[in-house]
């Protein structure tokens, strides 16, 4: 008996799997699979089709892409728009808060930092839940009309990823700050001068949380799910087409979806950097 | 001549979670300098210039001032601060607090980074300088401002004769300027050539003080005639 692994083309035009050697270059997706004989047919067959259906979600995710599908179009520029508008809220808060945190003491500093990080692990549903009550149409803000609005959506994320840029930032301008400490006390500066020289020199580290923030509100689904419902040409994103195409069973147009949301992530964050480093002079 | 001085340094205690640093301290300081301080590791030299230089708080005591300007005080720290800037934006950083145009702060660079010898170097960040060339860049970043007192804490430690000499250039210079020097060393002989005062700390305490050429040809305390002498002070 044969005991070393088998290659197989999980994927031909016709349904039988081959001998690798027939065909040595024919085919692009080859899986090796060792101690075939011990998967059940009906278990291969599954195997064989989902591997099948990865294929083809492929193939469509790349014709979808490549012809600038109107519809992979629009959902992933909504997602862009969400996610930075959100971010640029979320830093224009969190990256004073934090620098602030990191050179001012007062009484509840501690407690108030411990609060922050908490948040950070904040479960995203649970906000959505709340944001969706508070903007019920029976909720306090009700009359405002922003449920299942990309408003909405920009709230929830605000808050998801607020605490996640201060603690970030808190921690690298605590390092500099006992930097700089005394320098900039002897030089008799304002607070807001100590805030902006650090906010300043730092802005590299600030960056990188900028940038996990990012990344968290890119990905989140469960809060945005809530509050905007993933309505066609509302508010629909990626993640939530992702989330409802797999429900549908149209893994094509899913797995689409998470290339171009894996797309946007890689493309924002090495744009972001390139740019940050091209006033570059040192390793700061 | 300076308006800030004399100093008087009444009855000044620093305590740090029990232990006291310094003090009591009684000291004036007249407006002719330079005021060298000198002591053993630990003397609490630092500790003094950080409080006359009012970013030390004191627990008792008082720090009397002729006439109270913090903005005309400076400070060069025992460990240069390098802000993460190029040299010459570390040069024109406390220029720009003090909202000079951009014209008058590129004059003033202009002029520091060549008086130092760094202009070759103008755009490298300062954080990748030599420690003599940190130590330079420090003392022009402290003397931009024409500052009318500057506390130095061992400006040289580390520095070659060269560097040493380059710097007591540039802070005679300063001095003739008319910038009040009040400056903490280990290098007598330094100390020798700088000093018009001399204060001298052992264990948290002003130890002995009095005219430099004085206090060197005939110390009144024993401990002070060991360690001029190089002997360990007990
Ligand atoms: N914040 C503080 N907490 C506790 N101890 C302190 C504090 N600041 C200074 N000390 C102590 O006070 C003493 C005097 O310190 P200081 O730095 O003034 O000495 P120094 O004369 O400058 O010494 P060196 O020559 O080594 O620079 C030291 O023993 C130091 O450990
Ligand atoms: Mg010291």
């Amino acid at each position: 008996m044969d005991e070393g692994p088998t290659a197989r083309i999980l994927y031909t035009t016709c349904p039988e799997s081959l001998d690798i050697s027939t065909y040595p270059d024919q085919f692009p997706l080859v899986f090796c699979v060792g101690k075939l004989d011990v998967l059940s047919f009906s278990c291969w067959d599954r195997f064989e089709g989902r591997m099948f259906e990865i294929w083809e979600g492929l193939k469509a995710a790349f014709w979808l892409i490549v012809m600038f599908d109107a519809e992979l179009w629009e959902i992933s520029l909504r997602s862009l728009r969400v996610t930075l508008t959100a971010l640029l809220i979320a830093s224009v808060i969190a990256i004073p808060l934090g620098t602030y945190l990191a050179l001012q003491r007062f009484r509840y500093r501690r407690f108030v930092i411990s609060m922050i990080n908490a948040l950070m692990g904040l479960p995203p549903v649970v906000v959505g839940l709340v944001v969706y009550l508070l903007l019920s149409r029976s909720g306090p803000f009700g009359v405002l009309n922003l449920l299942f609005t990309p408003t909405a959506m920009i709230i929830a994320q605000v808050i998801i990823i607020t605490p996640v840029i201060v603690s970030i930032a808190h921690q690298s301008m605590r390092e500099l700050w006992a930097e700089y400490h005394d320098l900039l006390i002897s030089l008799n500066t304002s607070k807001r001068q100590r805030v902006l020289t650090l906010v300043k020199d730092g802005r590299r580290n600030l960056l990188t949380a900028a940038l996990a923030g990012f990344g968290r509100a890119i990905g989140e689904v469960g809060a945005i799910m809530i509050v905007g419902g993933n309505i066609d040409h509302v508010t629909r994103v990626l993640t939530t087409a992702i989330a409802l195409e797999t429900g549908k069973g149209d893994f094509a147009l899913a797995l689409g979806l998470g290339c171009v949301l894996i797309g946007i992530a890689i493309i924002v964050n090495i744009t972001i950097h390139t740019l940050s480093q091209t006033e570059r002079e040192g390793r700061w | 001549m300076n308006a800030l001085f004399p100093l008087e340094l009444r009855q000044v205690v620093v305590r740090r979670r029990t232990k006291r640093v310094i003090g009591p301290v009684d000291l004036i300081l007249n407006p002719q300098g330079p005021t060298i301080i000198i002591g053993p590791n630990g003397s609490g030299k630092t500790t003094l210039l950080r409080v006359m230089h009012g970013i030390e708080r004191i627990n008792a005591g008082q720090v009397i001032w002729a006439k109270d300007d913090p903005a005309k005080h400076a400070f060069v720290f025992q460990s240069p601060i390098m802000m993460r800037r190029s040299v010459a934006e570390n040069l024109a950083y406390p220029l720009r607090l003090a909202k000079l145009s951009a014209a008058a702060i590129n004059t003033d660079v202009d002029h520091w980074l060549s008086r130092i010898g760094l202009d070759a170097v103008r755009d490298n960040p300062a954080t990748r300088l030599s420690g003599g060339e940190r130590q330079k860049l420090a003392i022009a970043r402290a003397l931009v401002c024409k500052p009318e007192v500057l506390f130095l804490d061992e400006p040289c430690a580390n520095l070659d004769g060269y560097a040493t000499r380059d710097i007591e250039v540039l802070l005679q210079e300063a001095a003739a300027a008319g910038t009040r020097l009040v400056m903490a060393t280990h290098n007598m002989g330094q100390a020798r050539r700088l000093a018009q005062d001399l204060v001298f700390m052992l264990d948290g305490k002003v130890h002995e003080t009095g005219p430099a050429a004085q206090v060197f040809a005939a110390p009144q305390t024993d401990a002070l005639a060991a360690f001029l002498r190089g002997d360990i002070v007990p």
